[in-house]
């Protein structure tokens, strides 16, 4: 039933879902063979490269690079042969789990399909080997590539004007942030305080310390939106943003969302909308018609850019008229008629006009992770306005049934030791509570997490958000078949079957796994962070 | 239509039925207030099939000159360095590709233990003990440094040298400003001796102003004029400028030359930042790539970013976890050390399997190769007639000349004969200084008869535009 999740050829994992404590002895040998890094293998004077010949007439080194700058030592780096490295790094790889070998419901990260067509794409030396100093008539391809995809991400979020240049998520909250502070300034205010509510992502506040402004937290209420009465209270002219997911880390859409405007609009500041969940809304509702100016995408995650084991990724913002002039630089224009033949022209867009002056600037050299846009726009060419609704429908869908299905499970026992932690429905995640599990069957979220490995899938996001008791957040993603959310139900629902019998099976688990738990206090404590040479 | 997507008819009424709802428009009815709704299709072009949208890419792709259509000595901080294949199939590979940020250990061994190694690679490119598992890109590593200087010493204020990149310097006035520090900036020397190099004297003296609130002092090696810095002595100076209130001495690094330059450790630099592109990286019309980041040991637990550990499991085996999490933004939030949760995994993978792949004896051939060709391109252009060298310093694989012609105009009469100059210095820094400067990469990519070929291309440009400029 669970084929799919199996890592197929691993001889490091063997998924029995099954495994008791009592037979991990019998695992295979080649899962306790200890790991060892490249950097412990090879042998003194052994080199996969083979250098150029130099061609041109010797020089005395000393001449090149006088001995005072030059280095003695040469850096201790591997001396391996290249079948060693594609053995070595092959081999690493099958000790990872990965989206095209399994279920991944990683909640607020949006693991749904990556298409091999973006990568082939991507690799066109046309994109590839492209510099990014090229004169932008040579480049005419790449710049109209940003143009389009600016158009399509303002048409998806309802806001006019895009930077495509921050570099993830939380580069464009920095980025907005940033602009949100700019847009003050240059009216003479001094607000300092960004409003977020607990459920937020970590990144939200960080991001805010970093540009200069202070957090102020925002209680959420008994549907899972944010407390009006508190945000009326903390609502002032000292507030420069509210920050927001909309549907937020709850799964839960915010239905107070025009009246929230209202209040942050009302008291002058901004109101910015963390992308990370535009997955749930794509054709169906943009943040710019709910009043939101600033949005970031992370196009890693709706837009499926592969995520690569923490990235790239890349996160344009979208903004309003109101704070457009503050937009990082630079963006693409696209000049019509100007290049004699009647076709237009694209161009990077410095901003050096009257209005573009008041850019917060770069915030990264060049132009942003091109790569990643190629990918991105694919995406959206293949799936078109409909089709990026159907997706949104369909992460919904798969959302609410998986909820439902695990309501079923266990003949309601599940639903009972993993209550959903607000409201009935959901958007394209929900939140479990492990709290009454924990309670009842001696279990926490964690084990449970650490047993789904055993059977195969990837768990959860596990305690986030912090506001619910031992949270265990699922996003099934539009891309997985009903028999895979199924599958996945029936896990969840035989592993609290076993801990009713026997907690320790959750407790120690995962058995069949490369390694098991490890020691994340004793790393922390005496951190060993490079290899011993 | 999504093509990603496997709901059937069958499924749908099914899964409605579980959900107990009667439609899709039930569940979105229920949730999102018609207010808010979008009451159209988005206007976007119609989806289209796999094949249409590759032809789609593909001929996007061919309006773009890349370093496969014509001789390119372009440089500025990316560069065309060959990457070998074995990294195009280990970065294909699913199990790298595809996975998340690895927060379940158990199964993301095989990323955490690339990290790992890839921390180990830098840290002994870099001669630092500490690296972190990568930040975006170069100049951000830079303003990442900063605040890491900031969290550090509490001052603000940073000295930079004019030898850094422009966009560094623009990306670090962005977060600057949001840090709430003021950026210094250190002229070149102009002395003919010092020329292309920091002025070292300006450089200790606008230290020594601050009286003790310089936070960080950063220096570019080599500098974006290519010119190889004296590293000890910068740091020296700072460290002596600052004298009890010494700045966290920064120096953003080329890694690719650390085969042959004296590392930044060993020169008594403390933390070291850079653009990994040239490690394995395609150049992507800029992006992504990787920044490194490195620094010594009191300045671990300031570091931004991931970082993987080694531990043990419950059973003694070895294994990798990521550490030091305590700094991170996911639990530290507004204390955070940095807001970085998706960083450049994949290019650091790429960048540790090309480091493998040079190995200990092939980073400084590599970098000894470099040196010879680029000084031959060197001797080669200055002896053209209206051309001169911006600056006598050593340099390892770019270099600054000045055209005695304009820029742009040479540049285009190379471009139509197929060579592809490099980076006109004004036109990227809006430096007064920089007016005619033109500056040329040599990678290994770049042969002998390359090297030639861009001689007789650029001599023959500027005889040109010299008899056009002359007035009739």
């Amino acid at each position: 039933m669970i084929d799919e999740n199996h890592l197929h050829g691993d001889p490091g994992i063997d998924v029995h879902p099954h495994h008791h404590p009592a037979s991990a002895e019998g695992a295979s040998p080649l899962q306790r063979d200890p790991a060892r890094t490249i950097f412990q293998k090879g042998a003194p004077g052994r080199s996969a490269f083979q250098c150029p010949e130099t061609e041109v007439p010797a020089v005395d080194l000393e001449r090149l690079l006088p001995a005072r700058l030059r280095r003695e030592q040469p850096p201790r780096l591997p001396e391996v042969s290249e079948p060693e490295i594609v053995r070595h790094y092959v081999g690493i790889s099958k000790r990872n789990f990965d989206l095209d070998s399994g279920f991944y419901p990683l909640g607020s990260c949006t693991m749904k399909h990556n298409p091999r067509l973006h990568e082939r794409a991507a690799a066109l030396p046309g994109h590839a080997r492209l510099h990014p100093l090229q004169d932008g008539a040579s480049a005419q391809g790449a710049l109209e590539l940003m143009w389009n995809l600016q158009q399509a991400l303002a048409e998806i979020s309802g806001l006019p004007h895009v930077s495509l240049q921050p570099s993830a998520g939380s580069h464009g909250e920095l980025a907005g942030v940033l602009v949100t502070r700019a847009y003050h300034e240059d009216r003479g205010e001094q607000r300092h305080k960004v409003l977020t509510p607990d459920t937020a992502h970590g990144t939200n506040p960080a991001t805010v310390t970093m540009a200069g402004l202070e957090v102020v937290k925002l209680a959420t209420d008994e549907h899972g939106g944010i407390d009006l009465d508190d945000l009326r209270a903390k609502a002032d002219e000292d507030v420069a943003c509210l920050m927001l997911t909309n549907p937020n880390t709850l799964g839960v859409f915010d239905a107070n969302i025009v009246e929230i405007a209202e209040i942050v609009h009302g008291v002058g500041a901004t109101l910015y909308y963390d992308g990370a969940n535009l997955n749930a809304v794509m054709g169906l509702s943009r943040p710019g018609d709910m009043g939101f100016d600033i949005v970031h995408f992370n196009l890693h995650k709706s837009f499926t850019q592969p995520h690569g084991g923490g990235g790239p990724g890349s996160g344009p913002i979208a903004v309003s008229e109101r704070v457009a002039p503050y937009l990082p630089v630079p963006t693409v224009a696209r000049r019509e008629g100007s290049r004699g033949d009647g076709l237009p022209a694209f161009e990077l867009d410095f901003g050096e006009g009257a209005a573009g002056s008041k850019s917060i600037g770069r915030l990264r050299g060049f132009h942003g992770n091109y790569g990643c846009f190629v990918r991105s726009y694919a995406y959206i060419r293949s799936l078109g306005g409909d089709g990026l609704r159907d997706a949104s429908e369909a992460a919904v869908l798969n959302a609410n049934y998986l909820r439902a299905r695990l309501r079923q499970e266990g003949a309601g026992s599940v639903a009972e030791h993993l209550p959903l932690a607000y409201g009935d429905l959901c958007m394209h995640e929900f939140v479990l509570s492990g709290g009454p599990m924990k309670r009842a069957l001696g279990i926490k979220t964690l084990d449970l997490a650490k047993r789904l490995l055993d059977y195969g899938f990837h768990p959860p996001t596990v305690y986030f958000p912090l506001l619910v008791d031992e949270a265990l957040m699922v996003e099934p993603t539009e891309t997985e078949t009903r028999e895979t959310l199924d599958a996945f139900a029936h896990a969840i629902g035989a592993i609290l079957a076993e801990a009713a019998e026997d907690p320790a099976i959750a407790a120690d688990a995962p058995y069949t796994t490369p390694v098991r738990r490890l020691d994340e206090v004793a790393a922390a404590k005496s951190p060993v962070i490079r290899e011993a040479l | 239509m999504s093509r990603y997507t496997a709901i059937t008819d069958a499924d749908l009424q099914a899964m409605l039925a579980t959900i107990g709802v009667s439609s899709l428009q039930e569940l979105f009815d229920r949730q999102i207030p018609d207010a808010v709704r979008l009451q159209r299709p988005l206007d976007l072009p119609d989806g289209q099939t796999e094949q249409a949208v590759y032809e789609h890419l593909r001929e996007l792709a061919a309006r773009n000159v890349s370093a496969e259509d014509e001789l390119c000595f372009l440089g500025g901080g990316m560069y065309d360095h060959y990457v070998p294949a074995l990294v195009d199939m280990l970065t294909e590979r699913s199990e790298f590709l595809t996975p998340y940020t690895p927060y379940q250990p158990e199964i993301s061994q095989g990323g955490l233990q690339v990290m790992f190694e890839y921390q180990t690679a830098i840290s002994e490119l870099t001669g630092l003990p500490v690296s972190n598992a990568s930040t975006y890109e170069g100049p951000s590593a830079v303003a990442a440094a900063a605040y890491l200087a900031k969290l550090h010493n509490g001052r603000s204020r940073i000295v930079i040298s004019a030898g850094l990149h422009p966009h560094t310097i623009e990306t670090l006035r962005t977060y600057a400003h949001g840090y709430g520090m003021n950026v210094v900036e250190v002229p070149l020397a102009s002395t003919a001796a010092q020329a292309g190099v920091t002025d070292a004297e300006a450089w200790a003296a606008a230290i020594a102003e601050g009286e003790g609130r310089t936070s960080a002092a950063i220096f570019a090696q080599p500098n974006f004029y290519g010119a190889v810095e004296d590293a000890e002595a910068l740091a020296g100076a700072a460290k002596r400028a600052g004298g009890e209130h010494a700045p966290v001495v920064v120096c953003q690094v080329d890694p690719i030359t650390l085969g042959v330059l004296r590392d930044p450790g060993s020169c008594g630099v403390d933390v070291a930042v850079g653009e990994g592109q040239p490690l394995g990286n395609r150049l992507d019309f800029g992006g992504p790539s990787f920044g490194l980041f490195a620094a010594r040991e009191e300045y671990m637990r300031r570091m931004p970013g991931r970082i993987a550990g080694e531990t043990t499991d419950v059973d003694g085996r070895r294994g990798f976890v990521l550490t030091l999490q305590t700094r991170e933004q996911h639990i530290r939030r507004e204390k955070a050390t940095s807001n970085i949760c998706t960083a450049q995994a994949l290019n650091a993978l790429a960048g540790v399997v090309y480091l493998s792949w040079l190995g200990r004896r092939g980073i400084v051939e590599l970098g000894e190769l470099l040196l010879a060709r680029t000084h031959y391109a060197r001797e080669l252009l200055t002896a053209l007639e209206g051309v001169s060298a911006m600056h006598e310093q050593p340099v390892v694989r770019e270099f600054a000349l000045r055209l005695d012609a304009d820029v742009a105009a040479v540049r285009a009469r190379c471009i139509a004969a197929g060579v592809n100059p490099g980076v006109d210095l004004h036109a990227l820094s809006g430096r007064e200084e920089d007016r005619g400067g033109l500056l040329v990469a040599i990678t290994e990519r770049r042969t002998r008869a390359h090297i030639d070929r861009l001689a007789e291309a650029l001599g023959a440009a500027i005889a040109a535009e010299r008899r056009a400029a002359v007035p009739a």
